[in-house]
């Protein structure tokens, strides 16, 4: 009982309120929508890639439970400035995280902030939560144009 | 201003019950407001369970020594039990299934594909839990038979009008819940078996939710088909019961097939065993069936109708506090006395699921999601709730401390002294 405390901790409740990555981009790359139906989690993320291929601008927009859109936030926080193999490489961390697959913290200090999530591994109801925002990034950047919205359930 | 006495707010502050309950005496700090999930079992089920394979484990109907007579006595025992606590003449008509879903799937494939023709109606209502919803959308799509739901209002209110106008001639077979698992609301059974009679079609009833906490009588409702799960009201998990007409469960086919449910096997063919035994196809959970019998045994002997009043007053006391809350809206009936045990509700702009993850850092256990009842949250606008519900083993304390925890819960997404 003591992981949902320390889960929703003042740094998640500021994503929460005060998302800094929550808006449309006009003149996105890519766009990929994530759904989790029988939550009703719903979020499109939007990325646009730099000359140099790398993540240059990463956004979402939709809505859900708090750990779904405090996790995108976080997420796109991190993989600006990652190149495509770098973000799919830390999707695939993150995910093995919050499932209890990886828990060695030098490992996981390649998240940086979404290593914060780790106590999700606690709380298995709310693993897709979670996962929803990079399973939809994974998914965009495996496929150029993703057709079926992506799912964590 | 309460509904309740001062009398009545002390009785439900005092608790004889939760002594009896090993898992609740073991988690003194637990408020536990998931029954219509799955009820508590108290310790004198348990022991059943263990008697049982103690005194009385050998296959029943298989063997012809003591032993196998003691186990299947106690399980025609049960029937004749479970039969008397709904209200019907005989332990015959009491089938055994492992749960209320297949109770239905059993009805919805037995009865279903052997009446249902194309052009034919079959109506539930739009508050059924999916497991009186997919068996008939099954069923439906295999004969050709249309599925016709009556709706209610915001409440769950269904109207006679609504009766009247969706159960026709056309209308073979009525399936409806007795108590809706979300809003906690009773549907008119009485009023909608009456007119499903009158227009010649079969009536089945839900009794999940209903059973455990109002007296049913099956005769009174006139229903053809009853169907509950004993885990609900203090029974193990793994018990369903479907009881029927004789002369239906006669009539009908075998839903599952093989051992034990036959009288007699050829190459060619088969002639099936006697009712209840010609739909318990393979070893039934005769130690759950018999913890069954204990269970009913124990709401009896605690005054069934003092149980059910005492729930009453929970869930009433439960309804106000929710309804006290500024940010908290009640869905389903407004009428606090209109809940029985369950009480669904939204926190403004926090997701459910956040709400009960919260909740369960204040050791409050409720559900969170859909219920089981998608299309019923879709057709009221709402993708998902909170649901808490009450047993009688619950009391004053575990209400408040779910207020006080929704008050956190708040404090965190508003911030706290705001």
């Amino acid at each position: 009982m003591a992981s949902v405390n320390e889960l929703y901790n003042a740094q998640f409740m500021e994503h929460v309120q005060h998302p800094d990555y929550k808006y449309v981009m006009e003149d996105a790359d890519r766009s990929h929508e994530g759904v989790n139906p029988s939550c009703g989690d719903d979020l499109t993320l939007q990325i646009k890639l730099g000359d140099d291929g790398r993540i240059e601008e990463a956004a979402f927009d939709g809505h859900g439970c708090a750990v779904s859109m405090a996790s995108a936030d976080i997420m796109s926080d991190l993989v600006i400035d990652k190149t495509p193999e770098e973000a799919t490489a830390l999707c695939e961390l993150f995910m093995r995280m919050v499932r209890g697959e990886e828990t060695d913290d030098e490992k996981l200090a390649a998240l940086d902030e979404a290593a914060g999530l780790k106590s999700v591994s606690h709380m298995p109801a709310r693993v897709k939560c979670a996962e929803l925002a990079w399973r939809t990034l994974q998914e965009m950047l495996k496929d150029e144009q993703p057709s079926a919205p992506s799912t964590t359930e | 201003m309460s509904m309740l006495s001062e009398e009545q707010l002390a009785q439900i502050s005092a608790n004889p019950y939760k002594g009896d309950y090993p898992l609740l005496v073991g988690h003194p700090e637990l408020a536990f407001l998931d029954s219509a999930a799955t009820a508590q079992r108290p310790g004198v089920v348990l022991d059943a369970e263990r008697r049982f394979y103690e005194t009385m484990n050998a296959n029943p109907l298989r063997g012809l020594y003591q032993l196998s007579v003691a186990a299947t006595e106690a399980i025609n025992q049960a029937r004749k039990h479970i039969a008397s606590f709904i209200g019907a003449d005989e332990g015959r008509e009491v089938v055994f299934t492992r749960n209320t879903s297949e109770s239905l799937n059993l009805v919805a494939n037995s009865l279903g594909r052997s009446v249902l023709e194309p052009g034919d109606e079959v109506v539930i209502t739009i508050m059924e839990h999916h497991s009186n919803l997919i068996p008939w959308q099954q069923v439906c799509k295999a004969t050709g038979a249309t599925l016709v739901y009556l709706r209610c209002d915001k409440e769950g209110h269904l109207s006679q009008e609504e009766i009247e106008k969706k159960i026709g001639p056309k209308a073979k077979i009525v399936s409806v819940t007795q108590v809706s698992n979300v809003l906690g609301v009773r549907t008119p059974v009485k009023q909608i078996a009456q007119r499903a009679h009158e227009q010649g079609a079969y009536v089945i009833v839900d009794g999940a939710q209903s059973t455990p906490h109002i007296k049913v009588d099956v005769k009174d409702l006139d229903c053809d088909f009853f169907a509950f799960s004993a885990h609900k009201l203090g029974g193990p998990m793994g018990i369903g019961v479907l009881w029927g007409k004789m002369e239906l469960l006669e009539k009908i086919p075998p839903f599952l097939t093989g051992g034990e449910m036959i009288d007699s096997v050829t190459e060619e063919g088969a002639v099936w065993a006697e009712v209840p035994e010609k739909f318990e196809a393979g070893t039934q959970d005769a130690a759950g069936i018999y913890a069954t019998d204990v269970a009913l045994t124990y709401l009896e002997e605690h005054d069934f109708a003092a149980l059910e009043k005492r729930e009453e007053e929970l869930a009433i006391y439960l309804c106000e506090q929710l309804q006290a809350l500024p940010w908290v809206s009640v869905i389903g009936p407004s009428d606090p006395a209109e809940h029985v045990s369950a009480v669904s509700f939204n926190v403004d702009g926090i997701h459910p699921h956040d709400v009960s993850s919260l909740l369960d850092g204040s050791n409050v256990a409720i559900r969170a999601g859909h219920h089981c009842a998608q299309p019923l949250l879709t057709y009221l606008g709402v993708s998902s709730s909170c649901r808490a519900s009450v047993a009688f083993y619950n009391d004053k304390k575990d209400i408040d401390q779910l207020v006080e925890g929704l008050k956190q819960v708040w404090g965190i997404f508003n911030g706290f002294g705001q």
